[in-house]
């Protein structure tokens, strides 16, 4: 049914594309759908283009990992359009005609505007298109049983055909739908979660039932060495983490299992029941301990040990308020997963995912992910992120061009509040859909990106695969977004505008469409490299490069009128410099390396706080410069 | 097509003046509350786990008011832009 249900939306996006494509005779209803678009239209689309593969897949899955810490992306992420509304929408709108290079460069027309602001729509764009495909290949993989580089290419392959056919236009309509979508099936399963309500043994509707991971307890010898279990199993093997977690391989009845040692004081130390994958060196995988096959998978995982101190009831239908009251009380605590890696003793891989109990309240606010009680740094990390949330949104290419396909500056206005609305009230919705899935027991604790797919198919089959479908087609409409946005960076600011080609508008057209080619390719290449790469990260990776490279000169192009075109560039240059440097010498990326984060030249992984603000003052040094420069002269 | 300044949105509009102001005003509204939200998780975490309301902890009340205080906002910015330009 999944594939069923797949191939028929696919099917009608494509066929929208084609016959849409009829339409698109000029250079500005390919770029801008001609700027007909209704403004309610155009705000459901402006949510189809950001709520991505980050927000549904990954804030779902990280507040079903992480809690609250995963719903700061949710704030975050809807902040930044405050920003789009008040300070930039209706200016913008008025200043360019296609993309944001004739934004900035719209008072100057100058030719190191054009090349500054199309590398950096380019460079953003690609940023912010390797998760979105990423994110594809871990959708196909589970959803159709393709591999992972099979779902980039068939992704990269659909878009190129969509945005090749039809351009702005066929890309509105496609947003709108996913956009209204994905709203709507997010409100079904929310209202299905609460209706179920929460238990201590959640068993998906009956059909799976509740495996609980208990503990059992160790036998010490004289030397206090762990000799085997009180239920007759003996000690093979031990191993201990880097970071400091000890593993007992247990035996019986032939069978092996990696467990995990906790240590009591005074007593008897006892060992807790985990779901492990071993990878041996000839290629087999055994999962807790046995051949892994369709009846022998990791366990779905993911429930309350006791609601309210409660460690057996269940509550039936409960309200959305409720539903949040009873997972963030202080007597109330959350089984979440963790996962350990290590080699065992014959040189096979141990991928080891552990239980432990945290407190319902200690969960519902920030900390289990950003360490906002750590050091200063760390806090600072913290600080950096929500900056860049706040900031990149009104700066991501593919939002930007979408004031352009309204009439004018008074649409461009109302689709953003419609925006607002529609993705304020998806991203309200996250925090229940992550919230269901972290206590419902269906969290695949080796992939939290499926966290809201997964929570869906314990409603049943049909939820699972409307919800799978969108989910992809929310790959497909993001992708299409931000083709069209590089492609106008290649065909329109490059080529057209800076290097200064005579071309006919139907020639821009075709130039284009066979950038969007070449961009989907490059594309569909970074999604197959970057596999296994944290989507969210790339993610906040681009909203950093967006507001360091592209806000400052947006806003000062707005509202101060001593800028300089040679502030512009500057400003531009230093920003996107500044925030890919950064990044490339953080922590999270040595660690990518495979070198010790701890030695990462840049203490700190979110590079806004820095990149940021020095873009604004290079923008205002350089302008006042040049500017004391031609008057002296 | 070549070298000259982009298209702009020609229609006249006598109350840009007005609606820039009253955005920069909005957006200085709510970055307060948004700055304060990131202070307090910076300063002191520990009072986000407060229960408030309902039952429900300040973290997740203050969250959830800064997303309805966009769209909030949003309403009442478009409300007095649409009086402005309607010249009421």
């Amino acid at each position: 049914m999944v594939t069923a249900i797949f191939l028929a939306f696919v099917a009608f996006i494509v066929g929208l594309s084609v016959q849409l494509g009829r339409k698109t005779k000029t250079s500005s209803g390919y770029y801008a759908a001609g700027g007909q678009i209704h403004w309610f239209v155009n705000g459901i689309a402006f949510a189809g283009d950001y709520l991505s593969a980050a927000s549904f897949l990954g804030i779902c899955g990280l507040i079903a990992t992480q809690g609250y810490d995963g719903f700061l992306y949710s704030i975050g992420y809807l902040a930044g359009w405050v920003v789009a509304l008040f300070v930039i929408a209706e200016p913008l709108r008025r200043l360019g005609r296609y993309t944001f290079a004739d934004a900035v460069d719209a008072q100057f027309n100058s030719k190191g505007i054009q090349l500054a602001a199309a590398i950096s729509t380019l460079v953003v764009s690609l940023c912010y298109l390797i998760p979105q495909m990423v994110g594809a290949g871990v959708l196909v993989e589970p959803l159709l049983g393709m591999p992972h580089h099979w779902g980039v290419i068939m992704v990269g392959g659909i878009v190129m055909v969509i945005v090749a056919t039809a351009g702005m236009a066929s890309t509105t309509y496609v947003q709108f739908l996913k956009g209204g979508l994905l709203i709507i099936f997010s409100l079904v399963l929310v209202v299905a979660v609460c209706w179920r309500g929460l238990s201590t043994s959640p068993d998906q509707g009956g059909a799976v039932p509740f495996h609980r991971h208990g503990s059992i307890t160790l036998i010490v010898d004289d030397k206090k060495n762990i000799t085997g279990t009180t239920e007759g199993s003996t000690a093979s093997e031990f191993a201990t983490t880097a970071s400091g977690e000890k593993f007992v391989k247990l035996q019986k009845e032939g069978v092996s299992r990696w467990w995990r040692v906790d240590m009591s004081d005074g007593g008897l130390p006892s060992a807790r029941e985990t779901e492990s994958v071993v990878k041996e060196a000839g290629g087999a995988r055994l999962v807790n301990g046995m051949p892994e096959g369709p009846l022998n998978k990791i366990r779905q995982v993911g429930s309350l040990a006791s609601i309210a101190g409660n460690p057996d009831c269940a509550t039936g239908p409960v309200s959305p308020v409720g539903l949040i009251a009873a997972i963030g009380s202080p007597e109330t605590k959350v089984t979440r997963w963790k996962e350990s890696r290590f080699t065992d003793a014959e040189g096979s891989a141990v991928t080891v995912y552990h239980p432990s109990e945290t407190d319902g309240s200690r969960l519902l606010r920030p900390g289990m992910r950003f360490k906002v009680q750590g050091t200063w740094l760390e806090r600072l990390d913290f600080a950096s992120l929500m900056l860049g949330l706040f900031l990149g949104t009104a700066a991501l290419p593919h939002i930007l061009i979408r004031y352009y396909t309204v009439p004018g500056a008074k649409e461009a206005r109302k689709s953003t509040i419609v925006a607002i609305a529609a993705i304020g009230a998806f991203y309200v919705l996250t925090l229940f859909m992550g919230l269901g899935a972290m206590t419902s027991g269906v969290l695949n604790p080796a992939d939290s990106n499926m966290a809201a797919p997964l929570l869906a198919r314990s409603f049943g089959d049909l939820l699972f695969a409307f919800i799978s479908a969108i989910a992809f087609a929310t790959v497909l409409g993001t992708v299409s977004g931000l083709v069209v946005a590089a492609s106008g960076a290649v065909a329109h600011d490059l080529a057209d505008r800076y290097l200064a080609l005579a071309l006919s508008d139907s020639s821009k057209i075709m130039l284009g469409k066979g950038a969007a080619l070449g961009v989907g390719a490059v594309g569909i290449a970074l999604g197959i490299v970057f596999k296994g790469m944290n989507v969210t990260f790339l993610v906040g990776l681009a909203f950093a490069v967006a507001g360091s490279a592209n806000l400052p000169a947006i806003i000062m192009i707005l509202f101060w009128p001593r800028v300089t075109s040679a502030g512009i560039i500057a400003s531009i240059t230093v920003g996107m410099i500044s925030s890919l440097g950064l990044i490339a010498l953080c922590p999270d990326m040595w660690g990518l390396y495979g070198l010790p984060p701890s030695q990462a030249p840049v203490p700190f992984s979110n590079p806004g706080i820095v990149s940021i603000p020095l873009s604004f003052i290079t923008l205002v040094m350089v302008s006042l410069a040049s500017t004391k420069s031609a008057q002296s002269t | 097509m070549l070298h000259e300044p982009a298209n702009r949105d020609t229609a006249p509009d006598s109350a840009a003046g007005y609606k820039s102001r009253l955005g920069l005003i909005l957006f200085f509204v709510y970055a307060a509350m948004y700055a304060g939200f990131v202070v307090i998780n910076l300063t002191t975490p520990a009072m986000m786990e407060i229960t408030v309301l309902w039952g429900i902890n300040l973290a997740v009340v203050y969250g959830l008011a800064l997303i309805l205080a966009a769209f909030g906002l949003a309403l009442a910015y478009d409300s007095l832009c649409r009086k402005r330009e309607e010249g009421r």
